[in-house]
């Protein structure tokens, strides 16, 4: 733990919070057209119509707006997860949650032609809901009951279960595979503003959520059997976890497709500077979240310009050898 | 007495911990021996290491004067039998299918089932009276039933020496005792050489020939548990206050804590063992 | 014991104890396989009853339904069942390594790995119309090799002292996920015909099978498959752990390492003939395991059946039953997987 004490902590929750408004400043400004702070600002009070103005308001800040809530949700999933699974390399990735999300995303667009924003966010939740509820049924068959090993495995079958689906739905349509395709890498390029605003108020809702629950969450992690002993009503507290992972990973699907490597990596980077205490880590890892998925999408935009990759595939090269390096230290994994 | 397996300067850490440091023991053969110590004090290390489980950072284990290290694996498992700590069996096998098992060092893959490892594994089957379950699951079993299919593996593995790391945490009163009744049986009517690490001081004073204290990475005392057990001991070993006295049933020592409980005797008697 | 029969062979010198009742399973299960194979054959735009296509098989059959059987239907059928078996061996080889029934193929990142090596194969080998500047016969060597590859990275970034199970999972899991990025971003980046075929071969199908592919691809396997027999002890013992394994005196590192290979060399030549063909190395391996427990004696050719059964069974319905557009198999090997959870999860409710 880097900053012991809560001053410390205070202090730098206060600062990292200043470097996501620093990055998403960046992630206005800087990429294949560069434009400065100055035509920014213009862009509100003298708004006039040029093409840099375009950009920055339907474009840039659109963007830099989605990757620090995507990222912010995402990375607070991640440590529900990893508290609620006992599994420090858990994920809404990793558990197939993703993977639903973007199956039922994927129906939605094919077999129902939905266009309505709504439908598509309640979609997404049912897809990531599904997904949940069948890795854990999964990973309690057999002896032992829950194990993160299971669940683990369990999770990687139902994603590429999800996976196989979608791959399906997608073979018979070429055109709605050109539709989907990039989408489906996962990207905060290329979405409105619409978007967003539609699944905000159920991220709000779940990043108040998790605050509330962080304190409740310490006692949790302590196991089953002596949190029972301590009075926490276990049963409520792994429904509540369920359903704001849902709700989080689900509404970040919704808007940016499947992103992966967040919400495995943030957690732990957040524990290393405050400590295992939910109620520093959730908020530090909501703000570090939303720096990661900016930094990793104004990289994005640079690696091969004047094209793009997609953010997925960036978080997915960064994450891997920092999995790895997690995976190789090794882990209490009871 | 000679030994069957011998320990020359053997180290061993984990990391940067020490556990053993430089220790030399000799396990007599055809006998009964007991590691005990503290918790954490390295004697299920230290036996691991003799099963070459664990690789030494230096000082050697010689088995039948042999130098471990330079035996192949598969020599030292015709000679040696390892029951490690909580053992776990695949889902649905069966104790006929683990206790073939025991086979392994004596097949190859053209001889999978010969009449020989047809004797040995019902003899296995016998000398632990499972005869009877010997269809049934092995997760299906009792914890002693369970912790009897394992041994009577080892037994069909037909080693002259049996190391067994902790063969009874986890098991009730009368599984313990049925188990080491057991192994005391299969030591009188086999002679076969038993080394084991056991957490209960009083079951190991009184099935051990041998018994071995570890402390402070060294071998602290060993010998008879009668001529090694005694107060100062355990106040050594285990940082506790007790009274050594002979068991009723057995006359081994036995060891009875100072410290709180309900005292309902008229006078206190204390002897002088 | 009526229960077992004791073979014994060359005044003992060669020797083997078998299952009654297993052995009456996987029996069961070949015939089982055989009539399928019998049907689907028979199956199709053009029906050919079963009495027929034996005749053909046979070499007594009539002109006609024996060009068709031959030419179209055969190599297709030939190369599912072979597929079928292979990845249901290697998933009970990786089951038996990893001592986990729910572990299987995907799970080691190994389809990735061909995946992606597909995808890249077709976006570098291809001019500016793209069209494939080299044949496409080969591509299942590109497919085979990302496979191999995967499989040696995987396992050497689990090794630090040893490779416990686990790490290996992770890490595999791991290395899928990024597999998969980059197979879609190789997808984005390439024109949306290459998404398209890199896409079904993905799926995982044997469309377009043909007697070349079955030439490379049966006796690969059936060597595979012969060396999966011969490890059957080294798998059973690996099953009990690595303490009592070495206590048995197995080597068990250096087992482990050989028995991953020969798994992913099984999956490596499924995926370079028939693409991502997923979830048959999860259940018919664990199907298999409660019908005859987990002996690999009894396992191996029990899961090899039931794997034959899945991918002919899932083949036949994804060309017939959307007729006339075909459904990639592995939409149905998945089909089949959701249910049979289900199923599962049903019967293990009260415990």
């Amino acid at each position: 733990m880097l900053l012991k004490r809560t001053s410390y902590k205070w202090i730098g929750l206060f600062v990292t919070f200043l470097l996501m408004i620093g990055f998403m400043c960046a992630s206005v400004i800087f990429g294949y057209a560069d434009t400065t702070w100055r035509t920014a600002i213009d862009s509100f009070t003298h708004y006039n119509g040029s093409n840099e103005h375009v950009i920055i308001q339907k474009v840039r800040i659109p963007r830099a707006l989605i990757a620090a809530a995507v990222g912010a949700s995402l990375a607070i999933a991640g440590v529900l997860m990893q508290t609620l699974t006992k599994n420090p390399l858990a994920s809404p990735g990793i558990f197939g949650i993703n993977a639903g999300a973007g199956f039922a995303v994927v129906v939605a667009m094919t077999i129902f032609s939905v266009h309505n924003m709504q439908s598509f966010n309640i979609l997404a939740f049912l897809g990531a809901a599904f997904a949940v509820i069948s890795v854990y049924i999964m990973g309690s068959f057999g002896r032992e009951g829950l194990t993160p090993m299971k669940l683990t495995l369990a999770g990687a079958a139902i994603s590429a279960m999800f996976a196989s689906f979608t791959q399906g739905l997608l073979v018979l349509d070429e055109a709605l595979l050109d539709q989907v395709l990039f989408w489906l890498a996962g990207s905060v390029a290329g979405r409105n503003l619409e978007t967003l605003i539609s699944v905000i108020p159920y991220m709000t809702i779940a990043w108040l959520g998790s605050i509330f629950i962080s304190g409740k969450m310490n006692i949790f992690a302590m196991g089953e059997d002596v949190a029972k002993g301590l009075g926490l009503n276990t049963g409520f507290i792994k429904i509540a976890i369920g359903i704001l992972v849902i709700l989080l990973a689900g509404s970040s699907v919704a808007v940016a497709g499947p992103i992966g490597f967040v919400g495995i990596i943030v957690p732990h980077l957040a524990r290393a500077i405050v400590g295992m205490d939910h109620r520093w880590v959730i908020p530090m890892a909501g703000v570090l979240g939303a720096i990661l998925l900016l930094a990793a999408d104004i990289a994005a935009r640079y690696i091969v310009m004047p094209s793009e990759v997609p953010v997925g595939v960036m978080t997915a090269a960064i994450g891997t050898p920092f999995f790895i390096y997690i995976a190789r230290r090794g882990f209490n994994a009871r | 007495m000679t030994s069957a397996i011998e320990t020359k300067n053997l180290s061993i850490s984990y990391g940067k911990n020490l556990i053993i440091h430089e220790l030399d023991l000799k396990i007599p053969k055809g006998e009964i021996t007991v590691f005990i110590g503290a918790n954490g004090c390295g004697k299920s290390t230290l036996l691991r290491s003799i099963a070459r489980l664990l690789k030494p950072t230096s000082g050697t284990v010689i088995l039948e004067g042999k130098a471990i290290a330079k035996l192949s694996t598969k020599e030292v498992a015709k000679q040696m039998a390892i029951l490690p700590q909580s053992p776990s069996a695949p889902e649905g096998l069966t104790v006929l299918q683990l206790v073939k098992q025991g086979r392994y060092p004596h097949q190859t893959w053209l001889r999978q089932w010969s009449e020989e490892d047809e004797k040995k594994v019902n003899n296995a089957l016998k000398a632990t009276r499972l005869e009877e379950l010997k269809e049934k699951p092995v997760d299906a079993l009792s914890g002693g039933q369970r912790q009897r299919a394992w041994i009577a593996m080892t037994l069909a593995q037909d080693t002259d020496i049996l190391l067994l790391d902790e063969p009874t945490t986890y098991l009730d009163l009368t599984h313990q005792i049925e188990i080491l009744d057991l192994l005391f049986e299969l030591n009188e009517k086999e002679k076969r050489t038993v080394v084991m690490v056991l957490h209960d001081l009083n079951l190991a004073c009184r099935y051990a020939h041998h018994i071995v204290a570890i402390k402070n990475q060294k071998v602290f005392a060993q010998g008879k548990p009668e001529h090694v057990i005694n107060r100062s001991l355990v106040k050594a070993v285990f940082d506790m206050d007790c009274e050594v006295t002979p068991d009723p049933l057995f006359g081994t020592p036995l060891c009875i804590p100072y410290g709180k409980g309900r005292c309902i005797l008229k006078e206190v008697v204390i002897s002088h063992g | 014991m009526s229960k077992y029969k004791n073979l014994r062979l060359f005044n003992g010198k060669m020797s083997l104890l078998i299952d009654r009742k297993a052995a009456f399973i996987y029996t069961t299960l070949a015939i089982i396989a055989f009539v399928v194979f019998v049907i689907s054959t028979g199956l199709g735009e053009m029906k050919i009853n079963p009495l027929t296509v034996v005749k053909v098989l046979l070499g007594l059959g009539p002109e006609m339904e024996t060009l068709v059987i031959t030419s179209f239907r055969l190599p297709r059928i030939i190369v599912a069942l072979t597929v079928g078996i292979s990845l249901a061996i290697a998933g009970a080889i990786l089951q038996g390594l990893v001592r986990n029934p729910l572990a299987s193929p995907e799970v080691l990142g190994i389809s990735g790995g061909a995946a992606v090596a597909v995808v890249g194969f077709m976006s570098i080998f291809s001019d500016q119309n793209h069209s494939l500047t080299v044949s496409i016969a080969w591509l299942p060597l590109a497919a085979f090799i990302g496979a191999s590859v995967m499989g040696v990275l995987v396992y050497f970034l689990s090794w630090k002292n040893g490779v416990p199970p686990i790490r290996l999972v992770l890490i595999g899991i791991g290395i899928s996920a990024l597999m998969q990025a980059f197979t879609t971003f190789l997808m984005v980046t390439g024109p949306i015909y290459q998404a398209s075929q890199a896409n079904i071969w993905i799926t995982g199908s044997v469309y377009g099978s043909n007697w070349t592919n079955v030439a490379i691809l049966v006796p690969g396997a059936v060597i595979l498959i012969i060396l999966a027999i011969l490890a059957t002890r080294q798998l059973n013992v690996q099953e009990l752990g690595d303490d009592v394994a070495t206590g048995l005196g197995d080597n068990v590192q250096k087992h482990r390492f050989l028995l991953l290979m020969l798994s992913t060399a099984l999956i490596g030549i499924s995926v370079a003939f028939a693409g991502t063909i997923g979830f048959v190395g999860l259940m018919a391996p664990h199907m298999a395991r409660r019908l005859v427990g987990s002996s690999f004696e009894a396992l191996i050719p029990t899961s090899a059946f039931i794997g034959g059964i899945l991918v002919m069974l899932a083949d036949l319905i994804g060309r017939t039953a959307f007729s006339p557009l075909e459904v990639p198999a592995g939409v149905f090997t998945a089909g089949i997987g959701a249910p049979y959870f289900i199923y599962l999860l049903f019967k293990t409710r009260n415990s």
